[in-house]
């Protein structure tokens, strides 16, 4: 499903750091454990596509990504990846709505309003479809950003700290969400954290040091 | 979710700075529009009139003076000229045609033209209704004077001695209205016409009163000539010059004199107009460029849901040209309108301006707007190209 073989990054000033290979079969659900600069991030945007690893290679369903052109590389994350941030970051000029819209468009696919209206009803904010992001809550704009991360359908959900901000009762039902999101669109879920609150969740674990 | 709405979105939230820019967009184009409109009406004011008119013969003095009398009606004449002498010139083989004309008395500000058929050929005039003059004190109106003097077929009235309003009427003789032109679009809309006998008279008699000066030789104020051969066009003049002691102009070359001086202030207006929409362009920039450094995180995010980056200078780049383009329609709106309140003031004359006439130059002025919003939308976008989202999503 998705493998990472011989993957190390070059930094700017010279420092190589190489990651152990690392294979993950469809439906499961993997933490990525790390302290913060233990390259938790740069692993993610290798897998997710926005950063060329120096060496190695990443393959996602047969598809070795870094081969892709850059714009067929563009399509195939708006595509396959869907992405949750630490924190929400909804475009704040469009409505709910069109920001699951813009989704769809950005990935190439035609806009399909029944699925936008599936997703919200299934993370409970249908009723904010027209509103803008600036008038949710915290919890509610992390929800729609769940709800962007899943609204093509992705083959992987990644999530970036999704929980480093929030409380322990935001955590859960965070963690709960992906959870439940990633089973219902049959994705791979990878999230990264450093946060104890979740680690006994998850089965599969990967971690830096 | 087409780019076109993003950037228009985009747009609409923040609605202050975007109504600021195409707002300063609206004034350049919009200065530009007036000066455009204005000097082509102008110019075609200028070549409607003098048409088929190559040469002005009529006494010494200014020759710009002498095409304002003559073929404008709007300045004085430079004096008056022996009948005999023009005569000596007119028969001449190159000259295809000379009107003669005699100014000097006017109805309410309105000039009464002496002249003859030939006048009525070179400006290819109609009547509208009645007929041409024919005897002395018969007259035929332009449309506008019937319209704005409120004369018609058959009704009398008395000329005043000079060029503007005065009180010195000539109370001997009543003209009679016989003919209304029909709309020329050129100054004769404006004029009074009838034969020279008329105007003459209206002088003789008055001069009898006096002295006996009416042995004196007839005199007329200028000669329209228009050439036979091209070849006149140099030497006729010269003849002219030499053989007798007439003074002579051609309307293409003072014309272009006069528009040579109105157009210095016309270049300083485009100059200034060009400076504003420079700054509008500046202006665009930094705002495109200011908001870019606060959506480069939107810009990043829109690029991990799959968008290419040639997609985001697209929507970048529109979102400049929209707004350079809505400041460019105004502008051209704005324009006219000012035209048209402009034009309200000024009198009525054959010189009126309006903004009612839309004209093809215009059509570049949407496109500068257009050529402003992509110029400065370029130096934002380039900046959008080169970012490395994986560092702007990192650095969070």
């Amino acid at each position: 499903m998705i493998k990472l073989q011989h993957v190390s990054h070059q930094f700017e000033k010279g420092a190589t750091l190489a990651f152990d290979d690392w294979t993950i079969q469809a439906q499961e659900q993997w933490l990525l454990l790390g302290a913060s600069g233990s390259g938790k991030t740069t692993l993610l945007h290798m897998i997710t596509g926005l950063l060329k690893p120096g060496k190695g290679s990443v393959t996602i369903n047969e598809t070795q990504i870094y081969a892709l052109s850059a714009k067929k590389l563009d399509q195939f994350r708006g595509r396959n990846i869907g992405v949750v941030f630490q924190r929400p970051h909804l475009i704040k000029s469009l409505t709910v709505f069109e920001n699951l819209l813009l989704a769809q468009r950005l990935a190439g696919f035609d806009e399909d309003h029944k699925r936008i209206r599936e997703v919200l009803n299934s993370l409970n904010i249908a009723e904010k479809e027209g509103v803008y992001p600036s008038q949710l809550s915290q919890g509610q704009q992390q929800r729609i950003s769940i709800a962007r991360a899943v609204v093509n359908r992705p083959v992987i959900l990644i999530a970036d700290e999704p929980t480093s901000s929030l409380d322990d009762q935001h955590t859960s039902i965070v963690m709960d969400l992906l959870k439940e999101q990633s089973e219902s669109n049959k994705a791979v879920l990878l999230v990264a954290t450093h946060d104890k609150r979740i680690k006994d969740s998850f089965t599969h674990r990967y971690e830096l040091t | 979710m087409s780019p076109l709405k993003i950037s228009w979105k985009s747009i609409l939230s923040k609605p202050l700075s975007s109504a600021l820019n195409s707002l300063l967009v609206a004034f350049g184009v919009g200065i530009l529009t007036v000066l455009l409109l204005a000097s082509s009406q102008i110019i075609e004011k200028l070549n409607n009139n003098s048409k088929g008119v190559d040469l002005v013969i009529g006494a010494k003095g200014s020759p710009l003076q002498l095409i304002l009398s003559s073929i404008y009606y709007i300045d004085f004449p430079t004096g008056n000229i022996s009948l005999a002498e023009a005569e000596k010139v007119i028969h001449h083989p190159w000259v295809k045609r000379a009107v003669p004309l005699a100014l000097g008395d006017n109805y309410r500000g309105v000039r009464i033209v002496g002249t003859d058929t030939n006048f009525v050929k070179l400006y290819a005039l109609k009547v509208s209704e009645g007929r041409f003059w024919g005897r002395d004190f018969e007259v035929t109106i332009g449309s506008k004077v019937a319209k704005e003097q409120q004369l018609k077929v058959g009704d009398h009235f008395y000329g005043a001695h000079g060029l503007m309003e005065s009180t010195d009427i000539h109370k001997d003789h009543a003209y009679q209205v016989k003919g209304i032109l029909a709309p020329q679009g050129n100054v004769t809309d404006h004029l009074i016409l009838t034969n020279i006998a008329s105007v003459w008279r209206m002088h003789d008699h008055r001069d009898e009163k006096h002295d006996e000066h009416h042995q004196e030789e007839k005199e007329i104020t200028t000669v329209l000539i228009q050439y036979r051969s091209p070849m006149a066009v140099v030497l006729f003049p010269r003849m002219v010059n030499q053989s007798t002691n007439l003074q002579t102009a051609s309307p293409a070359a003072e014309s272009a004199r006069l528009y040579s001086l109105i157009g210095v202030g016309v270049d300083t207006l485009k100059g200034f107009a060009m400076v504003i929409m420079l700054i509008a362009a500046i202006s665009v920039l930094v705002n495109l460029y200011n908001s870019l450094k606060e959506r480069s995180y939107d810009l990043a995010i829109m690029r991990v849901l799959g968008a290419s980056r040639r997609k985001l200078l697209l929507i970048v780049i529109m979102e400049g040209m929209m707004i350079s383009l809505a400041g460019a329609l105004m502008g051209i709106a704005l324009g006219h309108v000012l035209l048209e309140w402009i034009a309200m003031y000024q009198d009525k004359s054959h010189a009126k301006l309006t903004g009612f006439i839309i004209i093809k130059e215009e059509a570049w002025l949407i496109f500068g707007g257009l050529a402003i919003g992509f110029c400065a939308s370029i130096i934002p976008v380039l900046q959008a190209y080169k970012t490395n989202i994986s560092m702007i999503l990192a650095k969070n």
